[in-house]
This record gives C-alpha cells, structure tokens and sequence, in this order.
C-alpha cells in the first residue's frame, strides 16, 4: 500500500512520455512523407529511422504501464479502458510507421499535379492525430475539457476523408497518362494516409465514451 | 453458563459481522482497491475499538425499552432477533439487525409484562426513519463538496486513485468504528442487565463485566467479518461497480457518520450542554444508512438509478420486522419458560395479562403532569428536513437542467464557431493553392510565349535575310551596305538574352520533371534532358532547331540517340512517353 504513491507517480510520468513519443511520432511522419514528395531521400531515411526507434520505444513503455496497472491493482474500475485506450492510441504510431516503411519499400510515384494535394492530405490527417493526443493527456486532468478537443478531431477527419475522396476522383477520372496499376498504387496510399485519422477518430470516440463513464 | 447463553448474542453478532462489513469495505475490496486480508485487519481492530469505547449509549436506550433481566431470557431474544433476519433474508424481505432486536425485546416485555416505554420506542422508530434521510443528506453534502474539491485541484487520475485507496481505508476504519460503537448493542445489549459483575485487569487498564462483554460482541463481529464477510463484500462490489470510488467514498462515510452520531455520547452531551435536545442513541441499520446515501447520490445526478421500490421495501421493513421478530420472541419465550422451564423474567408477571392491558397500564405508569415535548420536536425536525430535502432537490433538479441547456447552447455555439474558423482557415489555404496554381499556369503560358516568340522572330529573320540574299545578288546595289544588314541579322539570329531567359524558365518550371527524368534515365546530358522538355512542350523538330540554335537535322540525330538511350522499340511514341512522366 505504501507503495502506491511511488507506482503512480511512475505511472504518470510513463503515460506522459508515451503521449510524448506518439505526438513527435506524428511530426516525424508529416516531415517524411513531405521529404519524399519533394525527393529528399535523406532526409525521408532519419524521419523513417526515428518513428521506428519511437514505436519501439512507446511499445515498451505501454508495457510497463500495464504492469503497473495490474500488479498494483491500480485505477480497477476504469483500468481495463484506459489501457485500451492507450493500445488504441498505440495504433496511431503503429500506422504511421507502417505508412512510412511503405513509402520507403515501395516508393510511389506521385504525379506533379497531384503533390500538393497529397502533402495537403498528409497535412490534414496529421492534424486529426495531433488533436487527440491533447485530448487524451487533459482526460487524466480535467475530463471536462475533453469534449472541446475532440471537436477539432473529428473535423479534420472528416476534411481528410473529403480530400481523400476527391484525389481518388482525379487519379481515376482526369490523370490518363498513370498507368492503372500507378493509379491503384496512389489509391492505396491515399487510403494508408487516411487511415491515419481514422485511428484518431477510433481514439477520440473512446475518449468521449470515457469521459461520460467517468463522470458516472 | 452465561457463555453458553451469550452463544445466541455471539452469533448474531457473527452474521452482522458477515452481513454489514460489506456496507464499508464491500465497494473497496469487491473493486479490488483494497485487499480483503487489510480491510479485515482494519475492520476488525476498528469495530472491536468501537463496541468497547462507545458501545455503551446505544445499549442503554436498549435496556430502557426493556431490560430483558434473566438471561434465559436474554437468549431467547437474541435467538429469536437473529432467526427473524435469518429467515427474511431467506425469504429476500428487506430486514435489519437493529429492528429485529428492538421488536424481540417488545415481545419480551409483552410476554414478561413489563411495560414499552413509548417515548423511548418513539425515539427509536424516529430514528430508523432519520437514519436513512440523514445518510442522503450527508451524502449530497459530501458529494457536492468533494466534486467541487476535485474540479479545482484538478489531480491526475492516477494519483487521485492512490488518495482514494487511503481514503477509502481510513474511512473504512472510521465506519468501522461506527458500526461497532453503534451496533453492537444489537449483539449483547439484551444481556448487559445479566452481565456478571467482574472486573478483569489487563495491567495497564481495567475491563468491567459490561466492558468484557461489548469487547465479545465486538470480537464476534470481527470473526463475522473475518471468516464469512467477502462472499458478501464481492456480491456489494459489484453491485456497487457502477458507482464511481468517489460516490463509494462519500456513501462510507455518509454512513458511518450517521451510525457514529447515533451512537456518540460525547457529541450528545456537547449539544445538551449547548441547550439543544441530545441526540438518541439507537442501534440505526447499517444498511439502510448505506441506502439512503446511494439515494442522496442518485437524487443529485437528476434522479437516475434511483429504484423507489427499494425505498417502499424498506418502510415495509420498519414495520414488518419488529412485529415478525415480536411476535417469534412472545412465541418463543412462551416455549422456552413451559416446556424447558427456562426463567426468562426474573419478576414473572401473570400470564393471563393480555396485551392491552400492559399497554394500558404503561400508560397510565406516565406522571400525569410530565409534558413531553421532545418526541413533536424531532417529528417536526425530520418533517422539515424531509421538506428541505425534497425542495433541495427539486431546486437543484431545477438548476441543473438549466445549466445543462445553456451549457449544451453554449458548446453547440462554440463549436459552429470552432467549424466556420477551421473552414474559413482551409478555404484560405486553399485560395492561396489556386492562386499559386494559376501562378504557375502563368508561367507556364509566358513560357511557351518566350518560346514562340523566337520562334517567329527566327522566322522573321530567315525571311529577311533571304530577302537580302536576293538583294545582295543584284549588280547595282551597294554591297558593302547590305552586307553589313546581313551580318547584323546573323547576328540577332542568335538571340542569347531570349534563349537564357527561357532556358532558366524550362529549367524552373521542369525541376521535378527532371528529377523524375533522371530518377528513370539516370544516363541522359544536360543538352538531352532539355531536349526532352521541348519535347514535353510538344514542338516540332523545327521549332526545336530554332530553340536550340541547331539544324533540324541534328534535332532528328539527337532525338534518335535520346530514343536509344531511353531503350524505345520502334513503335513506341517519345512524346507520349515523355508526356506521362
């Protein structure tokens, strides 16, 4: 029992660290993939190296943190969903990093023309992530102040998704010159970015359900 | 002999142990917050310090409703209160400890004769009536002050979890402490006109036969607590798992308050000794306390999760379980004097006296000339507080609703404006895109007009300088003249500011075609990847010529090598190719 104050105190600092590494995650995956479209091979290399250093490393720290929460019995009505929760915010960084070890393995061609959406897209998706991250850290402060961050969220997803939908029309209606098999290829990146926001917004609806659970 | 009659006390005191433990540690341990072997220790140094430290004020409103003062007697009562909770429990009625106790001693004074203090039984009916509201209204306070506590201090939620573990411990000793200085006059309180007159010396202090006994009762709850109490505890954990550790908190304490206020002589005397009436000491329900701060909480939160059949139940229960526990205590008493000849009075009365007559004769026992005014007094105390209670709610039921509405305005309100900021933030980005876009069409379109410029210019000048051919030809003109026109012709013909200009604006506006380019043909010279971008432009090999400032023919010569070095079979189009990438 006298241990207690000392676990959570631990406890505390690995949940921050961890929103620490997921938020610099997200940065790094925004600087990679804009390094990529403009040709920096370089520069995309340390961005790729980084957000699989800090995956490895959030991967750890979750870990322990879950030991934390078990062993020590710690917080036993909400546990189960704040573990979740950070699992579900883990899948930010785990797609980021899929996202860009596929840029990296199997370097799409992006068509002129179609940069700037795309890196607009990056921007956007990355925007949605880089809300819930907020959001999730006030949940452990001040629940109420949760809702007003999640807003945010959940609009640029919905930004992302439009944006989404309308380079999928160019690609397939106006760029003739792309092979098809181009154009499948940057339909799938499409997607791999998109998905990026669609996590957070995974994230964003947990942390809406928790925040009326906790307040229960 | 006395210990063997105390059995029936001691046993009932096992299963309030088994039983009302639950009320104070049940949402703590059940949620796993705090383990069961800890809360035990806590619960049972707290309840053993409590019966012996404070168990007295209870038990002595217990003997003056009736002293039971034979032991048989004693036994039986306690037999009959703790078979009354054993079998409305089975039977899933809502029963307490405390009013089983109370009607068992009524049918003894019935079957004994001796006469029910109605002013002490008016106490003691107020205050299982008290019980309840009280606990709800500690709760509300409490609940609204540690919310309030909480929203300012603004703890990680983790931390908060470590302080509600010792807090949730502390007042689990605290309720404890109350529940034993409160009930245990539940357990032995019958037997305390029967307690042999002992004194036993510990060294350091002195324990009476009275004191020895609280300190068994006492000791019984804890084995209740000890053996048979977590079956119970996980069952309330989880029913209470729904409640959040700060609502579990505010309900322990609520209730332990409550059992504490009806148990404390100390703070009886100090509000005596300030003029105001003191407070009955009366064994209340553990767990109708516990009940009625749940339904404090519940009313706070708009009324949700509140099961008023419960609330019926338990006023069912007032009444139910004294006369059930009474009428099994005059049956039993009866069996016990007749068939095993137990003295269960010391002063046997006539049996033949009927009810009515004892009633009567309590009564008519009354000094004609004594005015009670404390029983109106607290009927009217708990009648307001009753009113206060349910205009309370109903003003905070009010206010609340209110401030939901404007604040659910207000969000909805904030986040349209958070919306048409965002979007009024990306449709500038985008205008700026556009602007940018057309920018760059611009500048694509004067590049092309730099391009046709020479074009013409070129031409214009071909065309005059085979004019001046033609002229230079003919004998009579000044030769020298027209070829000094001719070489400031060739000479224009060159055009190196417009051929710079525009190579700088291909080289430009073709940064990322090259980078392509060379990304697929790594092999290609400068002289071929600008080439390839005239091609891109879709000129002609002539056009080109006069670009580059060559023949046609070694346009056609550097377009065949570049079709080779880029590995083009024959039927494949260079201007097509070019133009996907």
């Amino acid at each position: 029992m006298i241990k207690i104050f000392k676990t959570s105190k631990n406890v505390i600092v690995n949940i921050d660290e961890y929103f620490n590494n997921v938020e610099l995650g997200i940065l790094n995956f925004k600087q990679g993939v804009n390094h990529y479209l403009d040709g920096n091979a370089t520069e995309f290399d340390n961005n790729l190296n980084k957000i699989i250093e800090l995956e490895e490393k959030s991967d750890a720290i979750i870990r322990k943190i879950e030991n934390d929460f078990y062993v020590h019995s710690l917080m036993p009505n909400y546990s189960s969903d704040i573990l979740n929760l950070l699992e579900r915010i883990d899948d930010i960084i785990d797609k980021i990093k899929d996202n860009v070890s596929q840029f990296d393995v199997e370097a799409p061609y992006f068509p002129e023309d179609l940069k700037n959406d795309f890196s607009k897209l990056v921007s956007l998706s990355v925007k949605s992530a880089e809300n819930v991250v907020p959001a999730a850290r006030v949940f452990f402060t001040s629940p109420n102040l949760v809702k007003d961050k999640l807003q945010k969220v959940i609009f640029y997803e919905r930004e992302t998704d439009k944006l989404a939908t309308s380079i999928k029309r160019r690609l397939f209606k106006e760029m003739d010159f792309l092979k098809l098999s181009e154009k499948i290829h940057l339909r799938y990146f499409t997607l791999h970015i998109e998905e990026v926001s669609d996590k957070a917004k995974i994230v964003a609806k947990m942390l809406a359900s928790m925040v009326i659970k906790i307040k229960m | 002999m006395f210990l063997f009659f105390l059995t029936s006390g001691l046993f009932l005191g096992w299963s309030l142990g088994a039983n009302d433990a639950a009320n104070i540690f049940g949402s703590a341990v059940g949620s796993k917050m705090v383990r069961f072997s800890t809360a035990v220790i806590i619960a049972s140094i707290f309840v053993i310090a409590g019966s012996v430290l404070q168990g007295s004020g209870a038990a002595h409103t217990l003997g003056k409703l009736g002293s039971v003062n034979a032991i048989g007697g004693a036994f039986t009562v306690a037999l009959c209160a703790g078979f009354t909770v054993l079998w409305m429990t089975k039977l899933k009625l809502p029963v307490s400890t405390s009013q089983a106790i109370i009607g068992a001693i009524i049918g003894w004074n019935f079957y004994s004769g001796n006469p029910t203090d109605l002013n002490v039984l008016g106490r003691i009916v107020s205050t299982w009536v008290a019980g309840p509201i009280l606990g709800g209204i500690f709760a509300v306070l409490l609940y609204l002050a540690l919310k309030s506590f909480l929203s300012k201090t603004k703890i990680h939620l983790v931390k908060l979890d470590a302080y509600l573990k010792y807090a949730l411990l502390i007042i689990g000793g605290f309720g404890a402490y109350s529940l034993g200085a409160n009930n245990v006059a539940n357990v032995v309180g019958v037997f305390v006109p029967s307690a042999p007159d002992i004194q036993i010396d510990f060294g350091f202090f002195n324990l009476d036969g009275i004191q020895l006994l609280f300190l068994a009762g006492g000791i019984s709850i804890a084995v209740g607590i000890a053996t048979y109490s977590k079956k119970v505890m996980m069952t309330v954990g989880s029913d209470l798992m729904s409640l959040s550790a700060e609502s579990a908190l505010v309900i322990v304490l609520s209730h332990s308050l409550v059992l504490f206020i009806f148990s404390s002589t100390s703070l009886s005397n100090a509000l005596q000794s300030i003029g105001l009436p003191a407070i009955p000491l009366v064994p209340v329900s553990s767990s109708q306390a516990i009940v009625g701060a749940i339904m404090g909480i519940g009313f706070l939160k708009g009324g949700a999760g509140i099961e008023y059949k419960v609330l019926g139940r338990i006023s069912i229960g007032w009444i139910s379980t004294p006369i059930i526990a009474g009428l099994i205590s005059f049956v039993s008493l009866f069996f016990m004097n007749n068939v095993f000849k137990l003295t269960v009075a010391n002063e046997v009365l006539d049996k033949t006296k009927n009810i009515t007559e004892s009633i009567a004769n309590h009564i008519i026992s009354e000094p004609s000339g004594y005015i009670n005014l404390f029983q109106p007094l607290l009927y009217a105390i708990i009648a307001i507080l009753i009113l206060a209670v349910i205009l309370l709610t109903i003003k905070l039921f009010n206010n609340k609703e209110k401030l939901k509405n404007d604040q659910s305005e207000e969000l909805i309100i904030k986040f349209e404006s958070q919306e048409k900021l965002l979007k009024s933030e990306l449709n500038k980005v985008n205008e700026d895109n556009a602007k940018l876009e057309k920018e760059i069409g611009f500048k694509r379109k004067e590049q092309m007009d730099i391009a046709l410029n020479i074009i013409n210019k070129n031409r214009f000048l071909e065309k005059l300088k085979t004019k001046i051919d033609k002229i230079t030809n003919k004998p009579e003109l000044n030769k020298e003249e027209l070829t000094r026109l001719k070489k400031l012709i060739i000479d224009n013909l060159s055009l190196d500011k417009d051929r710079e200009r525009f190579n700088i604006y291909v080289n430009e506006l073709n940064r990322d075609f090259y980078f392509r380019l060379l990304s697929r043909y790594p092999n290609l010279t400068e002289n071929e990847q600008r080439l390839c971008s005239l091609v891109r432009l879709n000129l002609s090999s002539k056009e080109m010529a006069s670009i580059l400032n060559i023949s046609t023919k070694s346009v056609e010569v550097n377009r065949h090598r570049l079709r080779k070095k880029m590995f083009l079979k024959r039927e494949e189009n260079l201007t097509e190719l070019i133009g996907k990438l």
